[in-house]
């Protein structure tokens, strides 16, 4: 039961950051320069939570045979720049996953 | 016949007409998410089976699913949960790995001017990296009915608790499927929709910047910070230069 309550807690500092950016600046007027800068901010946090997930493993840089996950990256970017299909794109990578976990363990 | 029945007739048929629109464009919506779905339901079910083996209940793992809608904080929580962590800590941890989202809400603003503040806290509900990334796209292509994104958004949704649902009844049953590299979906996601992003040489400057700071940061920085400081400056430099560029 107390989970429960921790759960609903996590849900309510998880959701306000998500809402309140939208409803306040929605509204009013956004100044022309951040705009601007906001049109970067796509790219800029998908890369930034993308390099971590890709090159560490356990907090370290890996760029061993043994990191499956940067291996996969490898087909994974080449049909995204190809096809731009995320279906694509996802099966392609968990294939290629599966496959360096099934024939290249790591240690 | 009557003017005000002629006005009725031709009311009821304006209001069919938005309603035919609004259910258009809400399947659009629907049909776009459908590649984030699929990749919802591989990793909500990892989760799902996750979540069972770091000792929450059923019931427990399928209401921080509803509840929160996050996964990459939902792993770090069940992780958590299992070494018994003070709720406080699981709590903070959970705000600052989902603050990324502020960042993303604010991006979105600009596409949805006008709407009633309802129509905010329900679109705001759904934004995940995922859903984020593809209205991004779709929105700076063409502006686009805000029923858009409740397609997108809700779509998400519904495949993330169903995929924990999944996860968490069924997981046990097929054996080794814990041991499958069911999350690389995730990076492979991320992969794709900044390619999909990737639409000048700037916008690519900016995300090899962004990537080498968040590595960068993430070495001297406790939590998720590296995230939100990489993509903080890595926007401010790419438009601060691209400011100068077209000044000069």
């Amino acid at each position: 039961m107390e989970k429960l309550w921790i759960i609903i807690a996590m849900g309510a500092v998880t959701y306000l950051p998500r809402a309140l950016p939208l409803a306040v600046l929605a509204q009013g007027k956004i100044p022309e320069g951040f705009i601007r800068w906001l049109r970067f901010v796509p790219v800029a946090v998908l890369a930034a939570l993308l390099a971590p997930e890709l090159l560490l493993r356990d907090g370290t840089f890996d760029l061993s045979l043994t990191n499956h996950y940067l291996l996969a990256a490898v087909p994974c970017f080449l049909v995204a720049a190809k096809t731009k299909n995320l279906l694509l794109t996802v099966g392609v990578g968990l294939v290629a996953a599966i496959l360096l976990q099934t024939y290249l363990p790591g240690i | 016949m009557g003017k005000g029945r002629i006005w009725a007739l031709r009311t009821e048929a304006t209001v069919r007409t938005e309603a035919a629109n609004l259910a258009a464009e809400l399947a659009a919506g629907v049909s776009h998410a459908v590649p984030i779905m699929l990749g919802y339901v591989v990793l909500a079910m990892a989760f799902g089976i996750m979540a069972g083996e770091a000792g929450l209940t059923i019931l427990e793992t399928i209401a921080m699913s509803v509840i929160v809608f996050a996964g990459a904080s939902q792993f770090i929580a069940a992780g958590m949960f299992a070494a018994a962590m003070s709720p406080a800590t699981i709590i903070l941890t959970t705000f600052l790995v989902n603050l990324r989202h502020i960042l993303m809400s604010a991006s979105l603003a600009p596409h949805l001017r006008g709407l009633r503040v309802h129509s905010y806290a329900l679109l705001g509900w759904g934004i995940t990296d995922e859903t984020f990334a593809l209205n991004s796209t779709v929105y700076r292509e063409r502006p686009r009915h805000h029923w858009f994104m409740y397609g997108t958004n809700f779509a998400a949704y519904a495949a993330w608790i169903a995929g924990t649902v999944i996860g968490v009844l069924f997981g046990s049953i097929v054996p080794g499927i814990e041991q499958l590299p069911l999350g690389f979906a995730l990076p492979a996601m991320f992969i794709c929709l900044l390619v999909m992003q990737l639409s000048d040489r700037l916008l690519l400057c900016a995300g090899v910047l962004a990537g080498g700071l968040s590595l960068l940061l993430g070495q001297l920085l406790e939590g998720n910070w590296n995230i939100i400081l990489a993509t903080i400056l890595s926007a401010t430099i790419a438009s601060g230069w691209e400011k100068w560029k077209s000044s000069g």
